[in-house]
């Protein structure tokens, strides 16, 4: 296989990697690490059994 | 025709260190309370409950269900983000390195039993549910089944995982005596699910992250393209079937490299007697006989 299409391969991975990389800077600037930062630090009934 | 790779690699190590990293907070379980500092607004990528007491970070699967029940949607973005970047970099190597659930069923499954399995009857079928419960569970009840202030709830964590159940709810209700007051039906239940779960696991390797995990369902599906993937050298590949002989989880990396299920344990490179099987990331060491002076 040539090396280009052998970097080709690696191309969804790449696309997905930075599309996740770009959402994970939106979603922060949004305010998302601050609202998982709320939630996270207030024990969560649910995840242990007291509904 | 170059020796089976005997040397055991050092996934154990790096699940112990990892589950100890991102679980440090020792306090918390002795005195029944959780991590409070900035570092819990920032995703781990295993199923790491965050009312764990030791937990430093927060699950992306209880914050993704949080973010679609409260209706933020931008809140679902950064979990999003995060789930899209771990998949395409690591897919499943997350199951098989990285999450502590997934390290606890490895350790059951040493225990000695004497009816060991490859799967359980149906098991071509039950990889499904864990994609109905990513769909059900994760995603649509928690959007649509309101309450009457207009609030979802997190039906997975609430309903099914054993992760929290056993990392959460059983280390809080042995160290804090006003939790264990309130405990009822629902712990019970989820208790119930832990237990099977835990008995399974020595019989049968990872029975949770075949059949229920919905985290190990998303990043199944990045397998395929992830950056993390094994390759097969067709031309070196005698058909000889030692890969799916050492295979846990009854897969055939030989015709199917980067299946949905596969965890990138590595046992398959290493039972390769002819190096056919590779992978882009170093998941076993390399034997002793091709070490560089």
């Amino acid at each position: 296989m040539s090396p280009l299409k052998s970097s080709l391969k690696f191309l969804p991975a790449l696309v997905l990697t930075l599309t996740g990389l770009a959402l994970l800077v939106i979603g922060t600037r949004l305010g998302g690490r601050d609202a998982v930062f709320i939630k996270a630090v207030n024990l969560c009934m649910e995840c242990i059994g007291l509904g | 025709m170059a020796n089976q790779n005997t040397r055991r690699g050092p996934r154990l190590l790096v699940q112990l260190a990892w589950a100890a990293l991102t679980n440090g907070y020792a306090q918390g379980f002795a005195q029944g309370k959780i991590w409070r500092g900035a570092s819990k607004g920032y995703c781990v990528p295993g199923l790491n409950c965050y009312s764990c007491p030791g937990a430093l970070g927060a699950c992306p699967l209880g914050a993704l269900q949080a973010a679609l029940a409260s209706g933020n949607y931008k809140f679902a973005l950064y979990v999003t983000g995060f789930l899209l970047f771990f998949g395409a970099v690591l897919g499943r190597f997350v199951c098989g390195w990285l999450c502590p659930f997934g390290l606890v069923q490895d350790l059951l499954h040493r225990i000695p039993f004497p009816r060991k399995r490859k799967t359980l009857p149906g098991d071509r079928l039950l990889r499904w549910v864990k994609y109905l419960l990513l769909a059900g569970f994760v995603v649509l009840l928690p959007m649509f089944a309101l309450d009457a202030f207009g609030q979802g709830s997190p039906w997975f964590c609430k309903w099914v995982c054993p992760s929290g159940t056993l990392l959460a709810g059983w280390p809080l209700a042995a160290a804090n005596g006003a939790l264990r007051a309130v405990l009822g039906a629902l712990f019970a239940w989820k208790s119930a699910i832990l237990i099977v779960l835990i008995l399974l696991s020595a019989a049968v390797y990872r029975p949770f992250c075949r059949y229920l995990c919905p985290l190990g369902a998303v990043y199944g599906l990045f397998n395929p393209i992830a950056f993390c993937r094994l390759k097969l050298d067709e031309e070196k590949c005698i058909g000889c079937g030692q890969c799916r002989a050492a295979c846990k989880l009854d897969l055939s990396p030989c015709r199917q490299p980067n299946s949905m299920e596969c965890i990138r344990c590595g046992d398959c490179l290493r039972a390769c007697p002819t190096g056919a099987l590779t992978s882009t990331f170093p998941l076993t060491p390399r034997p002793r006989k091709e070490r560089k002076p």
